[in-house]
C-alpha cells in the first residue's frame, strides 16, 4: 500500500454477516482525480463496500487505505477525507437547507466565517441559494439530492462518494447532476466514486469501472476496455454479459419495512 | 463542545417547530389533572389525606417528563429511518459527543414540557409552598429528564424499527408511570406493590419532586437524590455504550 497515486486502495476486503458473505475478497485501487464507477446488480455488495470504506461498517478481513488513512484505526482523519451522498436521503426534514449545511459544517469543524462563504458558494452552485431558508421537507427529490451534494462538499473532501445519486430523478435533473459532478472533478480535482443502476451514465461519465456481482469483482477497467473484452457495443451489454440476465431479489431491511409502514400511516391520516 | 451544542440546538429547533407536538403532548397531563385530580379529590380529602391536587401535581409533572424524554431518546429510530443518523455517524466526531448532545437536547425539551405542566397545574389550584422550592424541583426535573432520555437512547440503539414500540409503551413506559406512586400514596400499600415500586426509578423522581414541591416524602429527599443520581449516571454510560455499538 504505497502507491502515491492511489487515493483509495482496497486489498482482499471481505465482509461476512453470520453465514452470509456480502463482500468476498475484493481488491481494487482508485487513482487520484479519477471518476470511478462501481456497478453491479441489486445485492451485489456495493453499498456494503461503501459502508466499509466510509467507516460505517467493520470489515471481517482485508485492508483499506483511504487518502493514506486506515478507516478502522484512523477514523477521524479518514472521515475528514471524504464527503458522501448516501443512497437514501439523509437530511433533517425539520431543518432549513442552510441549517442542514451549518450542522454539517460544525460537525466537521469548518471555521465560522469560512463556513458562511462556502455555504453561499455551494448553494449557488447547486442552485438552491434562493431556497436557503426553506424547510427541507418542502423540497423535491432532486432538490434534496442537490442539497446533499452541497453538504458533502462543504468540508472540501478529497474523495466524494455517491451511492446511486441519480436514483429516482428525472432525466433533466440527472443530466444537471452529472454536470455538477464532472465540473467539480475538473476544477477541484476531487476523486469521485459512485454507484449507479444507469449503466449509460457510467459509460458517459466514468473513466474507470468495476463491476461487482455476488460479492466479487467480476471485471474492472475502462469502459472501452470492458466493451472490447466482452465484444459488446455498449457498456450496458457488457454489464449484462458479465452479470447475466437473471433478476436479483434484495431482502427488505428493517428500515425499508418501516418506510412502507410510515408511508401507509401518512396516507391514512 | 460545538458538536454537543449543535446537536442540542437541533433538538430544540425541532421541538419548537412542531407546535402540534407540544400541544398534543399536553393533552394527557391535563386530562389526568382534571379527571383524576378533581374526580378523586373528595374521596382523598375524606380519607384525611388533604388536597389530592397538591399530591397529584408532582406525579403529573414527572409523567410528562417521563414520556417526553423517553420519546426523545427513541427518536434515534426515526433518525435512522430518515437516514439522518448516517450523516452524524460518518462525521469526524466521537459517538460520545453525539450521544451527550442528543441527550441534553432531549432532556431540555422534556424539562420544558414539565414546566408547562407546572404552570397549567397552577390554574388547577396547585399552590407552591414558596419560591425556594423551585431549585430542588428543577434538580429533580433535570435528573428525571436525563435518566429517561438516556434510557430511551439505550433502547433505541437496540431496535431496528418502530415495530417494538407498542411493546415498550405497554410494558415499560406505562408500568414505569403507574407503579411509581405518582397517583397514590405509598404508605400502607400491600408489600408486593411496595416492593415493585422500590424497583421503579421513577418512584424516586416522583417522590423527590413531591418533597420539593409539597414537602411530603416517602423515601426521603436524600435517598431520592442519591438513587436518582446514581441511576442517571449508570444509564448515561449504558446509553453511550449501546449507541457506540450502532451499525447502520
Amino acid at each position: 500500500m504505497d502507491n502515491n497515486n492511489h487515493i483509495i486502495e482496497v486489498k482482499n476486503l471481505t465482509k461476512r454477516f453470520s453465514s452470509f458473505t456480502a463482500v468476498d475478497d475484493i481488491s481494487f485501487n482508485v487513482e487520484k482525480g479519477d471518476i470511478f464507477a462501481f456497478l453491479g446488480p441489486n445485492g451485489a455488495g456495493k453499498t456494503t463496500t461503501i459502508k466499509m470504506l466510509t467507516t460505517l461498517l467493520f470489515p471481517t478481513e482485508g485492508k483499506i487505505s483511504l487518502n493514506g488513512y486506515n478507516p478502522m484505526s484512523q477514523k477521524d482523519e479518514a472521515r475528514r477525507s471524504f464527503g458522501i451522498v448516501f443512497q437514501d436521503p439523509s437530511l433533517d426534514d425539520e431543518l432549513t437547507a442552510r441549517e442542514n449545511l451549518e450542522f454539517h459544517g460544525v460537525l466537521y469543524k469548518v471555521p465560522g466565517r469560512l463556513m458562511n462563504s462556502r455555504i453561499e458558494e455551494l448553494m449557488k452552485f447547486v442552485e438552491l441559494w434562493e431556497r436557503r431558508d426553506h424547510l427541507v421537507k418542502t423540497f423535491s427529490g432532486g432538490m434534496k439530492r442537490r442539497l446533499e451534494i452541497a453538504r458533502g462538499l462543504l468540508h472540501h473532501p478529497k474523495i466524494f462518494f455517491l451511492d446511486e445519486p441519480t436514483q429516482g430523478l428525472d432525466p433533466q435533473t440527472r443530466n444537471h447532476m452529472w454536470e455538477y459532478i464532472e465540473n467539480l472533478n475538473k476544477k477541484e480535482h476531487i476523486t469521485v466514486f459512485f454507484t449507479t443502476h444507469y449503466i449509460e451514465e457510467a459509460e458517459k461519465v466514468a473513466r474507470r469501472v468495476a463491476i461487482m456481482d455476488h460479492g466479487k469483482i467480476v471485471a474492472q477497467g475502462t469502459p472501452d476496455g470492458l466493451k472490447e473484452k466482452t465484444g459488446k457495443q455498449t457498456l450496458e451489454d457488457a454489464f449484462l454479459s458479465l452479470t447475466g440476465h437473471g433478476i436479483r431479489d434484495e431482502e427488505a431491511s428493517g428500515v425499508d419495512r418501516m418506510r412502507q409502514h410510515r408511508a401507509m400511516w401518512r396516507r391514512g391520516r | 463542545m460545538s458538536t454537543v451544542y449543535i446537536l442540542w440546538l437541533r433538538q430544540i429547533k425541532r421541538y419548537f417547530r412542531s407546535r402540534s407536538r407540544i400541544v398534543g403532548s399536553l393533552g394527557q397531563p391535563i386530562l389526568f389533572l382534571v379527571a383524576l385530580g378533581f374526580g378523586f379529590g373528595p374521596v382523598f380529602r375524606r380519607a384525611g389525606q388533604g388536597s389530592y391536587i397538591q399530591f397529584l401535581v408532582p406525579g403529573i409533572i414527572a409523567m410528562s417528563i417521563l414520556f417526553t424524554s423517553i420519546f426523545s431518546g427513541i427518536e434515534i429510530i426515526w433518525d435512522r429511518q430518515f437516514g439522518f443518523l448516517k450523516e452524524t455517524l460518518v462525521a469526524p466526531v466521537s459517538r460520545l459527543e453525539i450521544m451527550v448532545g442528543r441527550t441534553l437536547g432531549g432532556a431540555t425539551v422534556a424539562i420544558f414540557q414539565g414546566v408547562i405542566v407546572f404552570f397549567i397545574s397552577l390554574f388547577a389550584g396547585f399552590r407552591l409552598p414558596g419560591v425556594h422550592a423551585l431549585i430542588p424541583t428543577f434538580v429533580f426535573m433535570l435528573l428525571i429528564a436525563v435518566l429517561f432520555t438516556a434510557l430511551g437512547t439505550a433502547i433505541a440503539s437496540k431496535l431496528e424499527d418502530m415495530q417494538g414500540f407498542q411493546l415498550i409503551m405497554n410494558f415499560l413506559i406505562m408500568p414505569l408511570f403507574f407503579l411509581s406512586g405518582a397517583l397514590f400514596p405509598l404508605d400502607g400499600v400491600p408489600t408486593v406493590l411496595a416492593t415493585i415500586v422500590r424497583f421503579d426509578p421513577l418512584s424516586y423522581g416522583v417522590d423527590g419532586l413531591r418533597s420539593a414541591l409539597v414537602g411530603t416524602s416517602h423515601f426521603g429527599f436524600t435517598v431520592d437524590l442519591t438513587i436518582l443520581s446514581v441511576l442517571t449516571f449508570f444509564l448515561l454510560i449504558l446509553g453511550s455504550y449501546l449507541f457506540s455499538k450502532i451499525e447502520i
